[in-house]
């Protein structure tokens, strides 16, 4: 009997969760205000307290799919007896309610731990930024209390069996995208809570940036997987072969990635030079709002897209009413209190300062267009000027040129100075550097062995104008050093993270230039004994078969593969399979991966007479998009490793960190 | 005092993102794409379920009454939740015509044994060729045709009982 009560223990533990948010956001902030450290005390107990209860709630809904108990409505659409045991794990975040739900426990994880690890900073501090994320926790429980229970019944017809998964979510893709990505978003949330703080307590110094520094891009770095994963998942599984489609749910996740990165190059500002201190909250702000704009867009059904939940208007209104109150409020906190915290550094117009201003101007100009493309629809439709969608041709034309320009400023960025920079000193160290980057990125297609292009130059010449004058800069700090080895050791984590993420950005600019532009594919019809060329590779499908899985049915074929001039060859099995349950039909891609090129292969529709439309794709460097992607990541944790922070990580006894806090605060 | 201005600059610019928004909420992208809307149901030339002799074609639509025709598969566990709703919507007089989808004969057949026939003919499409047309992508879908034969509403997914309350009912009753 007691199994059959989990769903409503689970909504009976959301409500108690809402309970402890509600104090959490209300307590610390008032004791804030009055200088009471009792209340203000409150802040740790209930953001651990609220983190225990929305556990126990997701928990529920965990074990609910586990025993497939499909007399939640929840279940019984989003899964099946016959789904392996994994999916049904990850098939509580492949739907509206479960994904919320996610959210929150996110949220309240992230709160947690923010509170936790902050015992070094003033007490008013710590209050302020916890009463925050209370107050962003309350929001979304009651959207999941209002609008979105994932614990609703459907008594007294209980299914036989439930309506399975989404085969298109039945996927790795699906157990690892959405949490990495959900990570990113939430993770924003606490870099956020802590602009609205210094905002309230009107004070903002180098100890409140070297504090927010490590969550900004732990969070970043979540996010870039998240996106990495996503746009990785889709290339394989959606048959078709691209692997980014500016669809306006992949825009919503670039959008926060884009201010994040300009949040995480303005905070490096404030934290080393007290300036751009209104950059810096105004970026923290945008990157939490574009996060929640994200969330809108998906589920509120104002967009179609292919990620698109069930649609609700009343759901899409309680969304935007509750970023209204958010990102307004911020923005009007922001709007009347920026001038307090804000100060004015001097620095000459050639400076690492400026060239960190320049980048972020760049990133919030590309923001703007990237969200301009993707409500551009939106717009149009609202004051009735007909119906139109912007497609990838617009985001290409504007999205490329402006981030080569950035690029130029990025390669010149880690080599400046704070504050001013010799030109002729920048001239001498970078020349070389640029030559040789003009050179080889110009030669270098010439090699690939196909025709010279001009956008995989430019690609390339701009990769290496982010590599080479790096190298250069990593030469010239360890010259001094007894020997090279030693040097490099006492290179700081903090700059090998630097160099780690921009070297992915590199590396994905050299996979989007080459895939883009000297990508091959063959749409063939093959029936048994048929073979293509493409690339240099000969593909001939030996024979049709069909096989059944767990839930699905599947048309299969197999291709033998061999490449020119070479004896060994290989077989790639390609599927068309039928899920069952839903009776939705998917393409299973075979792929052939490698460093340097993809192998992709893709049964089309059935023609009849025992053949196939195929398709047949070969796509040079798509790995490194995705490499990319995990440098990026990588180097913001390398980041968030360096000593100034550990200090701060590993200090959990309040009296042992006080005589470390106060120095800071009388510098500041 | 241009400073001030500067900085209520993102206030002003996210209140009227979110005007838009708001506007945005009230057009449903699914309505607006369903490209079949007030066109005429289209042609077809299909065997029914009942009987493999009897051919019908796109007339079944035209014969000057409203008629709720409905997407079904014996394989699809919607359909069968959906099956009380469809049977009570039969009751009240509304003519409904099946499309019995990517099934055997045998399978359907057994499948209306089961749950109950609302329907006055089903048409047998196997192939998806019918519902190719109609741009189905999953069952159930459910299409309002009104007397002429031209489609006025169109449902995605499972019916409800509080669907048949508040969409269906209302928009038989505004084509009727």
């Amino acid at each position: 009997m007691q199994i059959l009560m989990i769903p409503e223990i689970g909504h009976f533990a959301l409500v108690i969760a809402l309970l402890f948010a509600v104090t959490q956001s209300v307590l610390p902030l008032v004791g804030a205000s009055l200088r009471r450290p009792l209340l203000m005390a409150y802040a740790r107990p209930m953001a651990a307290g609220q983190l225990l209860f929305v556990a126990i709630a997701y928990a529920c809904l965990t074990a609910s799919y586990m025993l497939d108990d499909f007399s939640v409505l929840n279940v019984a659409n989003n899964s099946n007896s016959m789904l392996p045991w994994y999916y049904k794990f990850s098939a509580v975040w492949g739907n509206h309610e479960g994904s919320v739900l996610l959210w929150s426990l996110m949220l309240a994880g992230w709160g947690y731990f923010a509170a936790r690890y902050s015992r070094e900073l003033p007490r008013d501090v710590v209050a302020r930024v916890v009463s925050v994320l209370g107050m962003v926790c309350v929001g979304f429980l009651l959207f999941i209390l209002v609008t979105s229970n994932p614990f609703e019944r459907i008594l007294p017809n209980v299914p036989q069996d439930g309506a399975d998964l989404n085969p298109l979510l039945q996927d790795i893709g699906l157990i690892l995208h959405p949490p990495a990505l959900y990570m990113g978003y939430v993770g924003f949330s606490v870099v956020f809570a802590f602009a609205i703080a210094a905002l309230l307590g009107g004070r903002l110094d180098a100890a409140w940036a070297r504090w927010a520094r490590p969550w900004t891009n732990l969070a970043w770095a979540f996010l870039t997987v998240g996106i990495a994963l996503g746009s990785w998942w889709a290339y394989y599984e959606l048959g078709w072969g691209g692997w980014w489609f500016w669809d306006p749910v992949e825009n919503a996740s670039l959008l926060p990635w884009l201010t994040g990165t300009a949040l995480m190059h303005s905070l490096a500002v404030t934290e080393k030079r007290g300036s751009f201190k209104s950059w810096t909250l105004l970026l923290a702000i945008s990157t939490f709002s574009l996060s929640l704009l994200g969330t809108f867009l998906v589920r509120s059904g104002v967009l179609t897209s292919v990620h698109a939940f069930a649609n609700d208007p009343s759901r899409g209104f309680f969304i935007l009413v509750l970023l209204g109150i958010t990102v307004g409020l911020s923005l009007l906190i922001f709007a009347l209190r920026a001038p307090r915290v804000s100060h004015t550094v001097s620095f000459n117009w050639l400076s690492r300062d400026a060239l960190l201003l320049i980048n972020n101007i760049m990133l919030v100009i590309i923001t703007v267009t990237v969200l301009m493309g993707t409500v551009y629809p939106l717009l149009l439709d609202a004051l009735d000027l007909g119906k139109i969608s912007v497609g990838p041709p617009y985001f290409n034309a504007l999205f490329v040129p402006l981030t080569v320009i950035m690029c130029i400023f990025m390669g010149l960025g880690p080599v400046a100075r704070w504050k001013q920079t010799d030109v002729r000193m920048l001239v001498k160290r970078l020349w070389l550097a640029g030559a040789a980057a003009l050179v080889i990125g110009m030669i270098m297609p010439f090699i690939f062995g196909q025709e010279w292009n001009a956008w995989v130059a430019i690609g390339l010449v701009t990769a290496m104008w982010i590599v080479f004058p790096m190298l250069r800069d990593l030469y010239d700090k360890t010259r001094h050093a007894p020997t090279r080895l030693a040097g490099l050791k006492k290179v700081s984590l903090a700059y090998w993270g630097m160099q780690l993420g921009h070297l992915g950005v590199a590396v994905t600019i050299v996979g989007v230039a080459v895939v883009s532009n000297y990508n091959i594919e063959r749409n063939v019809r093959m029936g048994p004994g048929d073979s293509v060329q493409v690339a240099g590779y000969t593909f001939t499908m030996t024979e049709l078969t069909s096989r059944q899985g767990p839930n699905f049915l599947a048309d299969r074929a197999v291709i033998e593969v061999q490449r020119d001039g070479s004896r060994r060859s290989f077989t790639m099995n390609p599927e068309k399979r039928l899920y069952i349950a839903r009776g939705m039909p998917m393409t299973q891609v075979a792929l052939r991966p490698g460093f340097f090129r993809d192998l992709y292969v893709a049964m089309g529709e059935d023609l009849g007479d025992n053949s196939w439309a195929m398709r047949v794709q070969y796509k040079p460097f798509v790995r490194w998009l995705w490499l990319g992607g995990l440098l990026m990541a990588a180097g913001g944790v390398l980041a968030v490793t360096d000593r100034r922070y550990r200090r701060l990580a590993t200090s959990r006894d309040p009296e042992a960190a006080a005589p470390a806090g106060k120095p800071q605060e009388a510098t500041a | 005092m241009t400073r001030r201005l500067l900085l209520l600059l993102p206030l002003a610019g996210f209140l009227v993102l979110s005007l838009f928004l708001y506007q945005g909420l009230s057009l449903n992208p699914f309505h607006r794409d369903s490209a079949l809307m007030a066109r005429d149901f289209p042609a077809f030339d299909l065997a029914t379920l009942e009987d493999p002799e009897r051919r019908v074609d796109r007339s079944l639509l035209a014969t000057g009454e409203l008629t709720l025709v409905n997407v079904w598969g014996e394989w699809c566990p919607e359909c069968k939740r959906e099956m009380p709703q469809l049977l009570d919507l039969s009751d009240r007089g509304i003519r409904m015509v099946g499309i019995s989808w990517k099934d055997t004969r045998e399978k359907g057949l057994g499948f209306l044994e089961e749950f109950g026939n609302p329907f006055e003919v089903n048409i047998f499409d196997p192939d998806n060729e019918l519902g190719f047309e109609l741009g189905v992508f999953g069952a159930p879908e459910t299409f309002l045709v009104d007397r002429e034969g031209i489609i006025r509403y169109h449902h995605t997914g499972y019916i409800s009982p509080g669907d048949v309350r508040e969409h269906i009912l209302p928009e038989v009753e505004k084509w009727q």
